[in-house]
């Protein structure tokens, strides 16, 4: 194999395992504070990325060509539509099902899921088909050795690990961090300290649900396609890969994003009879670290109480 | 129950048994005219017809005299659900579409009871339900079309590939507990239908076409003679199809029933405390998983000769959340309600083409408006009555 492939390869394992690493973060941070699996999570991506679509073409009716204002725009409405919506599914369909066994948030979030998926299929103009994604960034290219490596590309992954840097720091360096941490850890003696729970719940799931709008963004900008039905995979492989990190890890999430993209790279590059089965490859692999260590690489600390 | 004391005689001074062969006739006679019914009004109609039912049910005391019908004389009602089930198979006889409807709900319903058994007793949640069931299609097609295996012996193989193929995943879906559990069912399901889809041999995209049932002779595809009249050909599945289906439910009620249920129970009550009293933890798991894959596998290999041509959009991951989301709105546990929810899921979009469309927002949303109101279903499982006095009158 010459290197410029696998340098092909390797850039597109890059930007797959950051895009996935920001959807598993949003999972553990969800299971962070609540002990909760929100699977309607890639369908609130999908939600982003329609939304930015909608601005897109809003703001070319405004008559804005700039591209990086409309980024800027595209990415600020969409990233606050969509944690609004992920703090109202909180609000209303996670935290009163609190006391219920812990399963049934996992399937009213999976009914959740199919639902907004539907909706957009049927009600969104047109949305049962794909939509062309408007390519916003320069598309200059740089010959490194036999591959070319797009601006876009470098743009969209250092955006995506700034955000997740981002992120990182605001659970671990700030205040607002401190209380989720707080919360997740222990929620009576965050209530005593005076923290506002419900509030911090909230924020909690606005924030993993904004970097979903951030990660289908990106989507969108990289393939320059969105559809209805992009999120129930990528919502899939973000929960696959908080599992195999292991749930409530922050590092653990950002590991599973990278190894699941690794995964399906080498699938592609090591199965060149049927790169087609890629996929199937990597869930199966999934299946069997699952089998090895059931709670995942970096297992939750805590222990069952009996 | 409310009342603990449930009188002898029941709704208006009538033996409860009559009651209760009065309410199987009616829904027998519901069943036939609603499968039948064309227009949008007649159906909605219907429905309207059946929600006020159920709610008078609960309001006029039918309910308690039915359970006492159904716990007193249990096999008379079971014989006159069976006799309820096949008159409707004959009066539907010469249309083919109601009795393809029938077929698919019942086939629809074994798959649930098996489901109902891995998620209700022994709470290990299945979200490959549909995978299981496109095994056992993808079995009765290679079988069908590639050797001369008898199609009854093909059944039985849907059945053993599904739960062979359901043995590769024991040992994940063992160990996992909760969510870990649920993303290997879910990832196993989008595996397979993506397998699927890429395999070239198996079809692809386009599918494959499945060769017909038969059974000592009597070819499937040929339509029987009954009274000088010429029956639909689905006639031949509706009556299979019910058989399996009737047999799926007597070997659920059975399972549950038993000891084994007990520990079913026990394991999804409490996995530790259950280990600690001894019970095999790992061999109830296995042993309902197993059953329940068993029964999806063999529910397809007949939906598949039925339908006579299969292709992986009929088991994505969307229908295997339909499958969960009957046992869910039947009640965790409850066959009954199982099978209420399975005529509800899998019948009322086929009737209202309008809804057709919508049908996975539709019962997405009513599975969230379920979770969120009445988690228990619609049909809560009772409590286990051991109390001696149990089928005593028979």
């Amino acid at each position: 194999m010459d290197i410029g492939l696998l340098g092909q390869y390797l850039a597109n394992g890059v930007m797959l395992g950051t895009m996935y690493a920001l959807v598993a973060v949003g999972f553990t941070l969800f299971f962070g504070v609540l002990d909760v699996i929100k699977f309607s999570h890639g369908d609130v991506l999908m939600l982003g990325s329609f939304t930015g679509f909608t601005v897109y073409i809003g703001v070319l009716a405004m008559g804005i060509e700039n591209p990086w204002l409309m980024i800027a725009v595209i990415l600020l409405v969409s990233i606050a539509a969509t944690a609004a919506v992920g703090a109202l599914i909180a609000r209303y369909l996670v935290l009163p099902l609190k006391s219920a066994p812990p399963l049934n948030i996992l399937l009213i979030t999976l009914m959740l899921g199919t639902a907004i998926r539907e909706a957009v299929r049927l009600f969104y103009p047109d949305g049962s088909n794909p939509k062309n994604f408007p390519a916003l960034l320069p598309t200059a290219s740089v010959d490194l050795g036999g591959f070319a490596l797009r601006a876009d590309s470098v743009i969209l992954v250092g955006a995506g690990i700034a955000v997740i840097i981002g992120l990182n720091l605001l659970i671990n360096r700030t205040r607002l961090g401190l209380a989720i941490r707080a919360v997740a850890q222990d929620e009576e003696t965050a209530k005593i300290m005076g923290i506002n729970y419900t509030m911090i719940v909230l924020v909690t799931f606005a924030i993993g649900s904004g970097a979903a709008a951030f990660a289908g963004i990106m989507n969108g900008l990289y393939y320059n396609e969105v559809n209805f039905g992009m999120g129930l995979l990528l919502g899939l492989i973000g929960f696959s890969a908080a599992i195999i990190g292991g749930l409530g890890n922050i590092y653990g999430a950002i590991l599973g994003g990278f190894l699941f993209a690794g995964l399906q790279t080498v699938g592609a590059v090591a199965l060149p009879f049927a790169s087609a089965y890629k996929d199937v490859f990597a869930f199966g692999v999934v299946i069997a670290l699952m089998a090895w260590k059931p709670t995942g690489l970096i297992a939750e600390r805590s222990s069952d109480r009996v | 129950m409310k009342d603990k004391t449930t009188p002898k005689t029941g709704w208006l001074g009538l033996p409860p048994l009559a009651v209760g062969l009065g309410a199987v006739a009616a829904i027998a006679v519901f069943g036939w005219q609603f499968l039948l019914a064309e227009s949008e009004i007649a159906v909605l109609g219907l429905v309207a017809l059946a929600a006020v039912g159920g709610w008078a049910l609960g309001k006029t005391g039918i309910q308690d005299s039915l359970n006492e019908a159904m716990r007193s004389h249990g096999r008379s009602m079971n014989g006159a659900i069976l006799l309820g089930l096949l008159a409707v198979i004959f009066l539907l006889g010469e249309e083919h579409f109601p009795l393809l409807m029938l077929t698919t709900m019942l086939l629809y319903m074994t798959v649930a009871l098996g489901l109902n058994v891995q998620f209700g007793l022994t709470g290990m949640v299945n979200f490959a339900g549909a995978a299981f069931f496109g095994m056992g299609a993808y079995t009765a097609a290679v079988l069908t079309e590639h050797t001369a295996v008898p199609p009854l012996l093909i059944l039985i193989g849907g059945g053993v590939i599904a739960a062979a193929i359901g043995f590769l995943l024991i040992v994940p879906v063992v160990r996992t507990a909760g969510h870990y559990s649920a993303v290997v069912t879910i990832a196993f399901g989008v595996l397979f239908k993506t397998f699927l889809e890429v395999n070239d041999v198996l079809g692809g995209p386009q599918g494959l076409m499945v060769g017909s049932m038969s059974l000592f002779g009597w070819d499937f595809n040929s339509s029987p003679m009954l009274l000088g009249m010429e029956m639909s050909f689905y006639a031949n599945y509706a009556l299979l199809g019910g058989g399996l289906a009737v047999l799926a439910f007597v070997l659920t009620q059975r399972l549950e029933r038993s000891w084994l249920g007990l520990t079913l129970d026990s394991v999804r009550l409490d996995e530790t405390a259950s280990a600690c009293f001894g019970l095999n933890v790992v061999r109830a798991k296995v042993l309902a998983f197993t059953f329940g894959n068993v029964l999806a596998g063999v529910a397809g290999a007949l939906y598949g000769m039925m339908i006579s041509f299969i292709a992986p959009n009929s088991f994505t991951f969307a229908d295997s959340l339909l499958m969960v989301s009957i046992v869910l709105l039947g009640g965790l546990g409850s066959l009954w309600g199982t099978a209420l929810a399975a005529a509800i899921v899998v019948l009322l979009p086929e009737k209202l083409q309008i809804l057709q469309e919508y049908r996975f927002l539709l019962f997405s949303g009513l599975v969230i408006l379920m979770l969120l109101f009445r988690p228990q279903g619609l049909l809560p499982r009772k409590v286990r009555s051991y109390f001696p006095s149990w089928r005593a009158q028979q």
